[in-house]
């Protein structure tokens, strides 16, 4: 751990913050956009480069590993997913005007106070704190496969179980039942809802 | 056994019948008739048994603690008291009650609710025996408040018309009203006394050697009368008894006979030393007396009802008792209440089979009806027998009891008993002078009205007056607009008059043949002036001739008068199409409308009693209504708007929640915050 | 580098994510941001990681397992959204509505400001009253069932 006090401040950035930021600042515009974005098959697409904007940011901070899972997992595989979701579901392409609630406005107000406290919380602890980038590699995969068979391996196996279970359940969720197989989804909606209210 | 156990055995025999009539008188109806009537004629029996041994000698005591009362001098016990005054009166009791339950197995032959009625009158019965007997206040107070009850029931026996309700529930507040007082003063006087026997208490009031007097006499006394007064239907407490003609027939004649009303004065008698240690409360009673006796007597002469007739001279007859008290002798008092029992028990027991042979209570219709005499031939000869006592013509048992009490009061107008304010026997003599005259009037427009057909119209005269007569007749038994409180058996309970025979209407034997055993103590029971002086004080109740020849004069010229007057109007009434054959009529003149009315004692009631606590109960509710109910709407109200608001947040939105999740989670980690660095920036 | 810009990053890019869960209405919409509000705590694992240096590592072993939870997190869900698609006919979180609590007279105006437009409003109080109208018709028939029961 080291203080900022022998090393530049912030109006002189080194060569990593500058590209840190400009990478930061692409991903949260396209951020940004994927919550905005009135097209919900771009809100997916512009996900993608939030995610990928993320995954350099690893690389940045020296986490490969991380990186490259990241870009695997999430960039190959939940978008691909939502993406699908999207499909599944009919969402409409184009332009859909009612994409986003009324409620936007208390939800941007939320957002923004949460935005500014946690903002003014982080900074005025982390000011002066420096992280130190240049030397070795901190998440190199060998370092973080020793870390995680290592020390870890019990969580990790606990978590394969984990997914084995989140695996059977979205099959059991995503089966149709025998008994709806023939029907349309908006008619057992209409009776559902019916029954529902009443 | 010993008297003193038979002597238990007579209250108890009633009650325990009483309560296994009411126990089986569902599942079991065949024990019912035997279970009223046993009970009541063997207590009847063991009475008579227990009156022949202790034979007017000195009073048999017998006392077990029933309960301490937190101080020893005064604790409450089971105590029999067996003087003169009570085992005759047991007696009385007894053989009314008797015949009351024998009448009533044939007057409530259809009647469905026979067995609670039969066990309550049996309950009745022990009650009044248990008051006769007990010499303890608070066992007699017991026994005075269950007869309270009893009435209540009995009285509203046909609940399911208004009159009855209504009469039965006055009944219930009146003589509850007398009670409260009455409850003060036993208190009051066994407190000043220290004693709840009444031996004791009477003891130590009366020898001189214990030097106990009571530091309040006339209160103690004017609270005990308030009592009195309610059961024993004085003026002012009186009006419930006309009303309480409601019920049956025979709870009548037991209520005005032989319990009831008779407690009232008997519980004076036995209590005598504690009024005569008061002149005031001495005169306040034959003030009283008095009013009562002759206020009864007026409008018992306008009455149109046969069985308010009968109430109004109950009343009447009960205040010559309490005149007799008044002028303090209790020996003629009781005498007097023996052959009132005897002969209105017969009078009620007739005037039932009357009203069933004329099928209405009215003595209007019935005297336009005429021929009742011919029907009910065994009710006509005894009324009549029972009527003559009543209007105490000799020789028959109501003259000489009167006479024993014009006697007393006579003795005390000249100032020849000691302690007696002569002013009390003037009022009671006069009183009762008067009373006699109306006495005979009103026995005789009874016996005129009901039995004696109508004159039969003049030559020349217009009209089918027979025709007209029973048309009327028709038409008033549905509703005898004459009537104003029409008693409702003739609609409910009239047992079918059955035994069509020879064309006459047969009543049941049984009713019949009590009739006849009661007309004996009505004819002979006046003789007992001879024997009975022995059995209660030794005073002598022989009539004297000054009061005999006054009142007897009195007596015929009443009746007399009221057969002249009967001729002119019955004959004026034939004559024209609306005439009224009552002579009351014409004798009351302008005072027949208030006399009718009760003397309009009821409207005053309802004006100083009734309505103020109408008002009050409308303002209360009022209160519950406006202000208290508002409190509690208010509560409801509040909790319901609080619902509401709460319940619009419930949108069913996942969004909505968790934002006001984060919002509030963002607010207390601002303060989390803040007051972190508050504590350290500061 | 300071820790500030990744952890200020982070804090953006969770907040972008808060807003997009609290204001999309689509189901799926709401995932994705959800994946928004993970990988800024991925970040900030990772960037707090780097600054640390323990030889645990757990940093980043968290940020696997994060990545891993957000896998399956994001299949079970868009399993689940499948499902109340097929059943409901839409992805709309604002027409999930079944907790909502009626009050007693017809829905109080508070519902109405969440609504997103009066059209669609009209379109459920339509629905609203066609579904009483049945329900109606419905009580009318089992009272005549019943009174035909009682008069045989």
């Amino acid at each position: 751990m080291t203080l900022a006090a022998g090393h530049p401040g912030f109006l002189s950035p080194t060569g990593v913050e500058v590209v840190f930021l400009l990478v930061g600042l692409v991903t949260l515009g396209a951020a940004i956009v994927t919550v905005t974005t009135r097209q919900l098959v771009h809100a997916a697409l512009w996900l993608v480069a939030a995610l990928g904007g993320v995954a350099v940011e690893y690389l940045l901070l020296t986490a490969e590993f991380i990186a490259w899972v990241q870009v695997l997992i999430y960039v190959g595989s939940v978008v691909v997913l939502l993406l699908f979701g999207l499909m599944l579901t009919r969402a409409p392409i184009g332009r859909s005007p009612d994409a986003d609630a009324t409620r936007r406005w208390p939800a941007l107000v939320v957002a923004l106070a949460a935005a500014g406290t946690l903002v003014t919380v982080v900074v005025d602890a982390f000011r002066s704190t420096w992280v130190e980038v240049d030397g070795a590699v901190a998440g190199a995969s060998k370092v973080t496969g020793v870390a995680l068979f290592r020390h870890w391996v019990l969580p990790f196996e606990a978590l394969s179980v984990l997914l084995l279970a989140a695996l059977v359940g979205a099959i059991v969720l995503s089966r149709r039942s025998g008994d709806g197989a023939g029907r349309t989804g908006g008619r057992r909606a209409d009776e559902r809802g019916g029954k529902g209210r009443s | 056994m010993s008297t003193i156990v038979l002597a238990a055995l007579v209250p108890a025999l009633p009650a325990l019948g009483a309560v296994f009539g009411l126990l089986l008188g569902r599942t079991a109806p065949g024990f019912v008739r035997p279970l009223a009537v046993l009970p009541t004629l063997a207590a009847t029996v063991l009475a008579v048994l227990v009156a022949v041994r202790q034979g007017g000698g000195p009073a048999l005591r017998a006392a077990t603690e029933l309960a301490p009362t937190g101080n020893d001098a005064l604790a409450v016990h089971l105590a029999l008291n067996l003087d003169g005054f009570a085992v005759l009166v047991a007696v009385l009791v007894g053989v009314v009650a008797s015949c009351v339950q024998l009448y009533s197995t044939g007057y409530l032959r259809e009647d469905p609710r026979y067995p609670s009625y039969a066990a309550l009158v049996s309950l009745f019965t022990a009650a009044m025996l248990l008051v006769v007997y007990s010499d303890d206040l608070i066992v007699l107070l017991v026994g005075w408040e269950v007869m309270g009850i009893c009435s209540y029931f009995l009285v509203g026996h046909y609940w399911e018309t208004p009159a009855a309700r209504s009469a039965s529930l006055k009944a219930f507040l009146v003589t509850k009203l007398g009670d409260v007082p009455f409850l003060i003063g036993i208190l009051a006087l066994a407190s000043e006394t220290g004693s709840f026997r009444i031996s004791t208490v009477l003891a130590r009031l009366t020898s001189p050697l214990s030097g106990t007097d009571l530091a309040h006499p006339t209160l103690i006394a004017l609270l005990l009368l308030a009592g009195v007064a309610g059961k024993s239907a004085l003026f002012p407490l009186h009006s419930w008894l006309p009303d309480a003609m409601a019920g049956p027939t025979p709870v009548s004649a037991l209520i005005h006979a032989a319990t009831m009303v008779a407690s009232g004065v008997y519980v004076v008698g036995r209590l005598l030393p504690v009024f005569t240690a008061s002149a005031a409360a001495l005169v306040v009673l034959a003030v009283v007396a008095g009013v009562t006796m002759t206020g009864a007597a007026l409008a018992a002469l306008a009455q149109d009802d046969v069985k308010r007739v009968l109430a109004y001279s109950t009343i009447s007859q009960l205040a010559y008792m309490a005149g007799a008290l008044a002028v303090g002798d209790r020996g003629a008092s009781v005498f007097h209440l023996l052959t009132h029992g005897a002969f209105k028990a017969l009078l009620f027991l007739s005037a039932g089979v009357l009203i069933h042979a004329a099928g209405t209570n009215s003595l209007t219709v019935m005297s336009r009806t005429g021929g009742l005499a011919r029907r009910v031939p065994d009710a006509f000869w005894t009324m009549s027998i029972a009527l003559l006592a009543l209007a105490a013509i000799p020789p028959f048992s109501g003259f000489f009891s009167k006479e024993a009490v014009l006697a007393a009061a006579e003795h005390a107008a000249f100032g020849e008993e000691a302690g007696i304010p002569a002013a009390a026997g003037w009022l009671v003599l006069v009183a009762g002078l008067v009373t006699a005259l109306l006495t005979a009037s009103y026995a005789v427009r009874l016996w005129l009205l009901a039995y004696r057909p109508p004159v039969a119209p003049p030559q020349g005269a217009p009209g089918p007056v027979r025709a007209r007569a029973e048309a009327d007749t028709k038409a008033a038994e549905g509703v005898p607009e004459h009537v104003p409180q029409q008693a409702p058996e003739t609609a409910l309970a009239a047992p079918e008059p059955v035994h069509e025979k020879d064309g006459q209407l047969r009543e049941p034997a049984v009713m019949t043949t009590v009739l006849w055993v009661l007309a004996v103590p009505s004819l002979v029971l006046g003789l007992g002036f001879l024997p009975l002086p022995d059995w209660f004080d030794g005073r002598s109740l022989a009539p004297t001739v000054t009061t005999s020849v006054l009142a007897t004069g009195v007596s015929l010229v009443g009746g007399l008068v009221t057969y002249a007057t009967w001729r002119h109007s019955a004959t004026l009434a034939a004559a024209r199409p609306h005439g009224d054959p009552d002579p009351g009529l014409l004798l009351l003149g302008p005072l027949h409308r208030h006399a009718a009315a009760g003397f309009h004692l009821d409207a005053l009631y309802t004006a100083a009693v009734v309505r103020p606590v109408r008002g009050a109960a409308q303002l209360v509710r009022f209160f519950d209504r406006a202000v208290v109910d508002t409190y509690v709407h208010g509560a409801g109200h509040g909790a319901r708007l609080l619902g509401a608001a709460v319940r619009r947040a419930q949108t069913g939105n996942v969004q909505t929640y968790l934002g006001a999740l984060l919002t509030g989670t963002l607010v207390l980690a601002v303060v989390a915050v803040l007051a972190a660095t508050g504590n350290g920036g500061a | 580098m300071h820790l500030a810009y990744p952890a200020v990053l982070a804090v953006l890019l969770f907040c972008v994510g808060l807003y997009g869960v609290l204001a999309r209405r689509n189901a799926v919409l709401v995932l994705m941001s959800v994946e928004l509000m993970l990988n800024a705590v991925n970040l900030n694992l990772v960037a707090f990681d780097v600054w640390l240096r323990d030889s645990l590592h757990a940093g980043q072993a968290l940020t696997l397992f994060t990545v891993a939870l957000a896998a399956a997190e994001i299949g079970i869900g868009l399993a689940i959204v499948l499902q109340v698609y097929r059943n409901r006919g839409t992805s709309d979180i604002d027409r999930l509505r079944d907790l909502r609590e009626d009050a007693d007279p017809p829905p109080s105006p508070a519902h109405l400001p969440l609504r997103t437009d009066a059209q669609e409003t009209e379109q459920e109080l339509a629905q609203q009253s066609r579904e009483n109208g049945r329900e109606q018709k419905l009580a009318q028939q089992g009272r005549e069932t019943s009174a035909g029961g009682q008069t045989e």
